[in-house]
Order: C-alpha cells, then structure tokens, then sequence
C-alpha cells in the first residue's frame, strides 16, 4: 500500500524555488533515503511533508492528503526527528521521550499505561533506559541524539521522517540507528530520512531520493541511483565504489595525491 | 509525589503569608483581634482596619504574585528564555503608559474599567511588538534587547505625559503610583482587577502542554499536534491582560516574574507545564513576603513594594545574565 505520495510538491522562499515540482511515493516497510548535496532542498522536502513549511503540490498519506489530516491526526500519523537537537530545559530523559505522547493526551490528563509502555519501549530500544532518571543537560551529545529519537519513537507513528539521524554519531550507534531503522520498516513503518553518507544510504535503504538544486534527479533503488557518474556529476566529488556482500561501499576520494606536499 | 509535596508548601506558604499580611501594620492590633476582625468581630475600628486597608492589601498580594510568577513561567516556557519577564520585556512599562494615559485623559475618571482596560491594552502592545522585533526565533539576546528597547519608549513616552501635565501634584501621584506599591487599595480594586486576573490565569493554564511541547522547538511543537497559533493568542492575550490588569492596580512590580520560576525549575523537574502553577504559588508568596516586609523594614516611612522588588530582583537578574552566558560559552 502506498504510504506516502508526493506530486507536484514546490516550496517557495520569497522568490527562491527551494523545492521544484517533486513527484515520487513509497510504501510503507522501507527506508527511504533522501540525498543531496547541502542546499539541495533536503531538509525543506521533509517539512513541506510535516506541513511545516507552505508549499504546493500535494502530499498524500495513506492516501490521504495531509491537508485533511487535523493536527492530533496528523501527530499521530507522522514523527518528526529534527537536525536541530535543542533542548530549552534540562528535564529529565523520561519527561523528555515522554513529550512524543503529547498526541495521545488530552489538556489534563496524565500518562496512561499505554503511554508508559511506548515511553518505556522507546528508551529499550534506543539504549537509554539506564539515563531515564538523568537531566538532559548532563548528557553527551550522542546520548541526546539517542534520547530524540526515543521521544520520536514514542510517538508511536506509522511514517517516522528523520533529518540527519546518523549526524554526530560514533560509528557504532550510527550503525545500531540503522539496524534500529531496519527493524521498524520489517514492523511497516515508513523511515524517511536524510543523510550524507553515500556508503549508508547504498547500504541500508530500499529507496533512494537524490535532489539537486530542488529537483528530483534519481529516484529508485540504490544502486540504480548511486552511480559514479552521478555522484560526480551531483556532488561535484569523485568516488571509489567496491562492491561488498550488503551493497556497494562508496567512498569520497581527491582527485590529487592527498600527501602530495609532503612527499619527499 | 514531590511535586504533591511541593505545591502543597507552597500554598499553605500562601496562607502564611496571607495571615501574616493582616497581622502587620501600623495599627498595632494583636493577631487575634486581627484574625477575628475578619470575619467581622466586635471591635469595629479592628474590623474596619482589617476589612477595609488590610483585607484588600493582602488579597492584592495574593492576585499580582500569582499573576507575575505564572506570566513569568508562561514568558519563559513560550519565548525557550529563562530571562524573561513581564517586567524585562518591557510589558509592565507598556502598561503603566496605558494607565498613565487613561488617568491623564480623564477616561478613567469617567470609566472605573477604563484605566484596567487601557493598562491592559498597553501590555498588549508590548507582547505583539516583541514578537515583531524579536522575530519566531529569538535569541536571548534580541529578545532582551527589544525589551529595553520597549521599556525605554515606554518610559519615555510617560515621562513626556507627565511633563505636559498641568497639575503637578497629580503627575507626583502618577509617579509614586508607578513605584509599585499596594498601600491604600480597597476592595474595590480586588474586584475591579480580578475578572481579568482569572481570565488572563485561564489562557495560560490553557497553554501548559503547547508550553512543555515548545521544550524541543516550535517544529516539534507543531508536529506533536500543537496549536501554536492557538497558544500565541492564549499566552499573549493571557499575560497582556492579567499583567496589564496587576499593574493597573499596584503599578509596575518588577523581577517577580524572573525570580520565582528560576528558583522553582529545579524544584519541578524543569517541565514547563508543571513550572505554571508552582510559579503563581510562589510569586504570591514573594509579593506578600515583600509587602510585608515594606511595612516592617520601614513602618513610618512608605517605602515601594516595587522598590524593594527592584531591589532584590536587579541583582539577581544580572546573575542570571552571568550564569546564562557562561553555560552558552
């Protein structure tokens, strides 16, 4: 079934096209990787979904355009995990993942039952359960990148739309998110997410997205999209690609001898 | 659970404070002819002392300390700023011009809800000018700067009303009042104030889940199914009219609204919404504990409730200052 469809999406600033008249949809049970180079319009696609930006075109959820989704619908609908990891107050790690139930609450009502199984579920599996009782701002960077995504998770969304989770991460979490990642798509979630490593995205996505200047400039699977010719001709880079069991290992190389100057 | 335990010290807090507001005066009544003279009593001086100087004195404490440590706790939770205040944003100055204006134009002689109306439009003014010149995002910085910025326009604005006055010994009244004081109120006052104080209290409480929302940023807050529109118009509207209502009737107290939830943060986890109603508890402990100690520090002599907030509050204020850059570096 079709999760998410997006036609003729275009956001506009002032004059500027951000978002040029993007088409493409998936199913739920992917991830789907949105790529680009920085300023491609990444990040604003995912808020012109989250209806966080103005934009036209539609953008239909299960079939349904976004438009027609009430606020509390919609939150329960979709998850968003911000680049942006600011925390006004330094509540506890609790208090913090239990703030992604706000969609589930009523003005007065506490947290039920239900509500402190999706909290606790959420910590389990990002590996925060231990720090539930710290204060945010006692936190590595890491950890808090963590306790986010657990406050998203809690939300307990179908669609969970995620900017730069991997940013920032020691390379064993960014792997455990990634697995994370895989593990909700095989319960039918739809992950879409953004990201700048070339080497995740060709591993880890079913589906990739690659922009440039707004547009859409490859939409499939990821070796179909990933070539080196693209990428070259998108990022302005060269790369290696060296096949691997999971899919291609796509590494950003220098076109000059990189100890050149200090040789000899 | 310590929650429970907190917001139930605070309030009986309240009435300590709220008893001891009757007890102390100039009158020298003992605290039992005083706490009898309440519910009526047969010493009718001690009954009209009490009835009629104290009773609406230590109400006022009460209504204006809830009213600026929940605007406080509100300001702070919606602006993501521990700096901010009715009194620092500028708000309170607004209003005292919306006041001053009131009085000098004679509408408020013709109107008793004029000079609450017109205060309350003044804060008004404040808030929605802020929001223009801080922008959706503001750092601490622009936000503070604005408020002076207000502040100042404000204040210079009410000084020029003042200095074209023609009775001096109105425009001395008019400055005193600004002080901050709750000398002299009557029961009148409590209940000229109080409509708006209750409304403006009901909007904010209204915000408490956009306000623990706001804790990620205003995208979360939006995603989590948050109105923020809705909460804008609650909490502006809500400090505009309660803030300009307190200082319609006691003048400009400042600090109060900075000083009570920084020290009540910890105390609630930091969770904005559980912030509000520990806040207005506290601030009404703040303004009695103040006014009581006005008339005990000084007996003869009519020292300012706003003064004295000042007083305590600017220091404090610029610790905070300090402790604030200091984590950003």
């Amino acid at each position: 079934m079709t999760a998410l469809a997006v036609d003729g999406l275009t956001v506009r600033f002032g004059r500027k096209l951000i978002v040029d008249n993007l088409d493409f949809k998936t199913n739920s049970g992917k991830v789907v990787g949105v790529l680009g180079p920085n300023g491609a319009g990444k990040s604003t696609l995912l808020k012109a979904i989250l209806k966080l930006v103005p934009s036209s075109g539609s953008v239909k959820l299960h079939n349904r355009s976004i438009h027609n989704y009430t606020a509390p619908e919609l939150a329960r609908a979709i998850a968003y995990l911000p680049q942006d990891r600011d925390i006004a107050w330094p509540m506890t790690v609790a208090a913090v993942v239990a703030l992604g139930r706000l969609p589930y609450q009523g003005l007065m009502s506490s947290l039920t039952d239900e509500d402190n199984a999706a909290v606790e579920g959420a910590m389990a599996a990002l590996g925060v359960a231990d720090l539930k009782t710290r204060r945010i701002s006692e936190l590595s960077g890491g950890e808090r990148a963590r306790v986010l995504m657990a406050r998203a998770l809690a939300q307990n969304a179908p669609v969970l739309i995620a900017d730069e989770p991997t940013a920032g991460l020691d390379p064993a979490h960014q792997i455990s998110l990634l697995s994370l990642f895989r593990n909700l798509a095989g319960q039918g979630l739809l992950i879409v997410l953004t990201l700048h490593e070339l080497h995740f995205a060709a591993q880890w996505c079913d589906h990739l997205i690659l922009l440039q200047q707004g547009r859409l400039v490859a939409n499939g699977q990821p070796s179909k999209v990933l070539t080196a010719d693209r990428i070259r001709s998108v990022y302005n880079c060269n790369v290696r690609i060296i096949e691997d069991a999971d899919g291609p290992i796509i590494v950003p190389i220098s076109e000059t001898n990189i100890r050149s100057n200090n040789s000899g | 659970m310590a929650r429970v335990v907190l917001i139930l010290t605070l309030a009986a807090a309240v009435v300590c404070g709220f008893l001891g507001s009757l007890v102390v005066g100039p009158a020298a009544l003992t605290w039992k002819t005083s706490l009898f003279a309440v519910l009526g009593g047969d010493n009718e001086a001690a009954r009209i002392i009490i009835q009629e100087i104290r009773l609406p004195r230590a109400l006022l404490g009460v209504m204006i300390g809830a009213t600026l440590g929940l605007s406080g706790a509100a300001l702070q939770g919606y602006l993501r700023n521990p700096l901010a205040d009715p009194g620092v944003l500028g708000i309170s100055s607004t209003a005292a011009l919306g006041a001053v204006l009131a009085i000098f134009t004679g509408a408020s002689a013709a109107w008793s809800f004029a000079l609450p109306s017109a205060a309350i439009l003044g804060a008004g003014v404040a808030v929605v000018l802020l929001r223009v010149l801080a922008g959706k995002n503001a750092g601490t910085l622009t936000l503070i700067l604005a408020g002076v910025a207000i502040s100042s326009l404000a204040g210079a604005l009410t000084t020029l009303t003042l200095n074209l006055s023609s009775n001096p010994f109105a425009a001395l009244e008019i400055v005193f009042w600004m002080l901050g004081s709750l000398t002299d109120r009557s029961m009148l006052h409590v209940w000229l104030a109080a409509p708006f104080m209750i409304v403006g209290w009901i909007c904010l409480f209204a915000s408490a889940r956009t306000l623990d929302a706001m804790t990620l940023g205003a995208d979360v807050a939006q995603t989590l199914g948050t109105d923020l529109r809705r909460a804008q118009a609650l909490i502006v509207g809500g400090t505009a009219v309660a803030v300009g209502a307190a200082t319609a009737i006691a003048g400009a107290i400042g600090f109060v609204g900075l000083v009570v939830p920084h020290l009540l943060r910890p105390l609630v986890g930091a969770q904005p919404s559980h912030l509000l109603p520990a806040s207005a508890l506290g601030g009404a402990v703040l303004v009695l504990a103040a006014d009581i100690a006005v008339r005990v520090i000084e007996p003869s002599r009519d020292i300012k409730l706003g003064v004295l907030t000042a007083l305590v509050g600017a220091p404090f204020f610029l610790w905070l200052v300090l402790k604030t850059r200091r984590e950003a570096l």
